[in-house]
């Protein structure tokens, strides 16, 4: 990988960095994964890291690694818009704990990537500045929210790059563009400078071609933050050496239901086959509340996001509306109708419904209940299994601009919310392709344990080859 | 006016008392000292609420909300939790306030405490945690200013909301109870009310059971009285009918202004804070926390009445001021004559005890107590010796010295000065035979002519006087 082959002199980190550039101006034309890129600063830092290098000075763990990182985790001097025209012109003061981490493995962030606004869609074309497409099917969306991300990396924009997961944002566009990604427990990676849609459920995770990549991320990443009060300081665990030899695994009946098209179930029980085949044992098991998981999860993801977006009002940072005098009300309302796009809107006036007094209970309290239930559920079904499979995205990529309603749109995050509901690590690895068409594989593991998943994403990626869009190879 | 039939009057409190010994805010690292700042100088990503970051609760906090709830005879709870209130306004940089909530789930971190108040008790129903949002300036007055600046400086100042039943039932009382809380929250060492807006007020306000209301914007205990009288007087000239709504206190032109009426009241949407843990206080932390904290005025004049004999009223007195109080137990170590003690403190050094090089020793001031009890000098002349020294920053004893001060014992010779009084105002010991307030007059005018003479002997001798004639 990268870090070693700059470690040992044989790649430049500048000639890679600026390889990588050179890439991205042939290709995201094109696929438009990046909404703005750092060349200046990304070339500075490998420089610095060739001249350390050369120095024999210590290197960190991801010396030399390009990152793309989803325009909703804040780097400090580069625009944050989070896909979104209301955050105009806001530049943060402050990186987020993970951009520190990177940073100080000596990894390099190449710019900022394009995503739902907020973070609020599985198809990034919910984003203030145009969509972006599938690396593998240009007409097709790269899933969402965090997009730009799994694009970059499938095309080869970025060696890893950050996606945030607050119910699938990680592993759909994981799933629909072939790459692994992590979403990891809740309390494992610090959220602080990771502006929030729904912070009870969401997660920073690695996104990369191979499972080994994502697991260097990872481990950069995780680990207790004093900035952010909900992480943990539980230890990471290494890397399982047996591989899946032995791993029980359980599939999960629900996640094999009727919304999945035909084609996808059998790539995904091909792939239960093969997990079979390197030693893992597999059996069957049924989560009772599955079908709630997709209300619960939207009842409380759109409370919390009614909520956090409530400070986008023009007076301290972005997009202020109003020019005229008027009375501070009139002013807050045009600046946040101007601001926010159509899904963003439809999701703060539902989240501010189902918190309004007389509502609370039959919604929010309700649904928190749900998700105590669930979250029981899969404690008790992980006591039985090592790991829980399903497919990512029921689907294939949906075509840009494919007419569906919001409700349909909703549906297609059926099978990645619980992990969310739940705290639990989730994983969606390559699984074959269907007509040309990437699909993702779920594994679902106990709290803490990436280990497990990573493992397991890891024995499974191996002598599959690593196959990239023909675009990609072309250029 | 309590008189009128029908017309009682309620009064419930919600009292904002920021935490002003902390040196930091509630959730992130930014000083807490903003008074002398210019506008918006205070202020980090956190409290300037830029998306991405987070709240860190301050741990010190906790122990001050628990010590004041304990204070107030609160129950303490063993978890509690953190809710989003969440409303627009220009002063807060969230678009909501964390705070607490006692409803819907919530757990408010003390509540069911009560507060005595001239023998009356005054019930708390909650105490919590949270923080202050941002300052507005308009210009002019609030109903017709055309702009407002927005000093966030105080966004994120740590306060404890206590709230009172409406047990209140007049302005005088609520400012009797306001002047004991606070005095009970300095004596914690948790806040210094003196400073400008460190503890404000709202006020909700009934006439004979009719609508109830809601009076903000009261900014010191000052505007309380005034502010509760003139908001009693407008709902009177209503007959009881005053409607529903939340109104301003405008202290310049002291007045209240109507700002909504209750229909169009806020919808806070209260949910749990996601960004913070509960806070867990076990039971030993909280004995642990009764244990150290200060002791409250309240529990100190018990104390002083049971361990040094001192009368209710003078250890009700001398403990609700914690500068005196510290001083009359350094004293009393010295030795006894409590009663003399305490009273010549609070009788004379309620102004403020001298501080830096003109202190007053405490073995000095035992002294000029031990010189009354011995007779050696009246009480009187005690005074006297105490105002010079404290004047011209000399000693007790020297004033005593130079001033030749020295109580008449010689009961003869008072009674010579007894006789001289009364033999010049006839009638008069006929008068005060049957009228304590005669009798006081005439021992006043012995004192006049003697100084030195106890009063205690002049009015043993008068009443002797008295009985012989």
């Amino acid at each position: 990988m990268v870090p070693s082959m700059v470690g040992h002199g044989e790649i430049s980190a500048e000639e890679y960095i600026a390889s990588m550039f050179e890439r991205i101006e042939r290709l995201d034309l094109g696929i438009h994964a990046y909404l703005q890129l750092d060349r200046g600063g990304a070339l500075d830092k490998a420089r610095a890291l060739d001249r350390r290098v050369k120095n024999g000075g210590r290197l960190g763990k991801l010396a030399g690694m390009g990152v793309a990182v989803k325009d909703i985790i804040c780097v400090r001097s580069l625009q944050a818009t989070c896909g979104s025209k209301i955050l105009e012109g806001f530049f943060p003061p402050y990186s987020a704990t993970a951009i520190q981490r990177i940073e100080r493995e000596d990894g390099i962030v190449l710019g900022k990537t394009n995503l739902d606004e907020f973070g609020m869609g599985n198809t990034t074309q919910n984003s203030a500045f145009g969509p972006t497409m599938n690396p593998w099917d240009l007409s097709r969306v790269p899933g969402g929210s965090s997009g730009g991300s799994g694009a970059a990396v499938a095309a080869g924009m970025a060696s890893v790059a950050l996606g945030s997961d607050t119910g699938g944002s990680i592993r759909c566009p994981a799933s629909f563009c072939s790459v692994v990604g992590l979403k990891p427990t809740y309390g494992r990676v610090s959220r602080y400078g990771l502006i929030p849609y729904a912070n009870s459920l969401e997660q920073i995770g690695p996104m990369g071609r191979e499972a080994e990549s994502v697991w260097l991320l990872f481990e950069a990443i995780a680990g207790h933050d004093p900035e952010d009060a909900t992480s943990s300081t539980e230890p990471v665990r290494p890397l399982r050496a047996g591989g899946v030899e032995g791993l029980r695994v359980g599939r999960i009946k629900e996640f094999f239901g009727e919304g999945a098209q035909p084609k996808v179930k059998e790539k995904v029980m091909d792939g239960c086959a093969r997990l079979e085949t390197l030693g893992a044992k597999v059996g069957d098991l049924s989560i009772a509340s599955l079908p709630y998981s997709l209300a619960v999860y939207y009842i409380i993801a759109m409370a919390e996001a009614s909520s956090n977006l409530s400070r986008y009002d023009g007076v301290r940072y972005g997009l202020s509306a109003e020019k005229g005098t008027v009375d501070w009300n009139t002013a807050f309302s045009r600046t946040r109708s101007e601001g926010f796009g159509e899904e963003v809107k439809r999701r703060i006036l539902l989240g501010t419904f189902v918190l309004s007094a007389g509502y609370y209970e039959a919604y929010y309290v309700r649904a928190q209940k749900v998700r105590e239930l669930l979250t029981r559920e899969f404690t008790l079904a992980l006591k039985k299994f090592d790991v829980l499979l399903g497919p990512t995205m029921p689907v294939l990529p949906p075509k840009l601009g494919e007419k569906v309603t919001p409700l349909e749109d909703y549906l297609i995050d059926i099978n990645t919310v619980a992990a969310n509901l739940t705290g639990l690590p989730a994983i969606s690895v390559p699984c074959g392709f269907v007509d040309g068409l990437p699909v993702g594989m779920q594994l679902i593991a106990p709290r803490f344990r990436e280990d497990v998943l990573l493992t397991a994403a890891v024995a499974f990626g191996k002598g599959q080859g690593l196959k990239s869009p023909p675009l990609a190879e072309a250029a | 006016m309590q008189a009128e039939a029908g017309l009682r009057v309620k009064i419930g409190l919600e009292v904002h008392c920021q935490l002003t010994a902390l040196k930091t805010k509630l959730f992130c690292a930014c000083s807490s000292d903003y008074r002398s700042s210019e506008p918006n100088e205070k202020i980090c990503p956190v409290c300037f609420g830029l998306p991405g970051t987070l709240p860190v609760l301050n741990a010190k906090a906790i122990e001050y909300a628990t010590m004041i709830g304990l204070a107030l005879n609160c129950t303490v709870a063993n978890r509690s939790l953190f809710y989003r209130k969440n409303y627009f306004y220009p002063d807060l940089p969230k678009g909501f306030q964390i705070s607490q909530y006692d409803k819907a789930g919530g757990v408010a971190i003390a509540s069911a405490g009560s507060v005595d108040v001239e023998g009356k008790s005054i019930r708390i129903t909650r105490i919590q945690l949270e923080e202050d949002p941002g300052k507005l300036t308009y210009e002019g007055t609030i109903d017709k200013s055309s702009y407002s600046l927005v000093d966030y400086n105080r966004a994120g100042i740590a306060l404890v909301e206590i709230v009172t039943e409406p047990d209140i039932e007049d302005a005088r009382e609520a400012k009797a109870f306001l002047e004991k809380l606070r005095s009970t929250i300095e004596s914690l060492g948790v806040s210094n009310g003196e400073l400008d807006g460190a503890m404000r007020c709202d006020a909700n306000i009934s006439l004979a059971g009719g609508a109830r209301v809601e009076v903000k914007n009261i900014s010191s205990f000052k505007e309380v009285e005034k502010a509760l009288n003139y908001e009693i007087l407008r709902q009177k000239t209503f007959s009881g009918n005053a409607s529903s709504e939340t109104r301003h206190w405008d202290e310049r032109r002291s007045i209240t202004i109507a700002l909504r009426s209750k229909e169009e009241e806020q919808d806070y949407r209260y949910f749990p804070e996601p960004d913070l843990r509960p806070i867990v206080l076990q039971p030993e932390t909280i004995e642990g926390v009764k244990k150290t904290m200060p002791e409250v005025a309240d529990a100190r004049a018990s104390r002083y009445a049971k361990e040094f004999g001192l009368s209710r009223q003078l250890a009700k007195e001398l403990s609700a001021n914690k500068d005196l109080s510290a001083f009359f137990e350094e004293c009393a170590k010295l030795g006894g004559g409590y009663q003399e003690m305490a009273g010549l403190i609070v009788g004379e050094l309620s102004g403020g005890l001298p501080a830096g090089a003109s202190a007053l020793p405490p073995q000095e001031f035992v002294g000029l107590v031990k010189m009354v009890e011995s007779s050696a000098i009246t009480r009187a002349q005690a005074k006297e010796a105490l105002r010079e020294a404290l004047r011209t920053g000399g000693h007790v004893g020297d004033v005593v010295k130079q001033k030749n001060m020295s109580a008449v014992v010689d009961e003869r010779a008072i009674a010579a000065i007894i006789d001289r009084v009364v033999g010049a105002r006839p009638g008069a010991l006929e008068e005060a035979r049957g009228d304590k307030k005669s009798f006081s007059y005439l021992v006043g005018q012995v004192l006049k002519e003697e100084p030195r003479a106890q009063p205690g002997v002049v009015a043993k001798l008068l009443a002797k006087k008295l009985r012989e004639k």
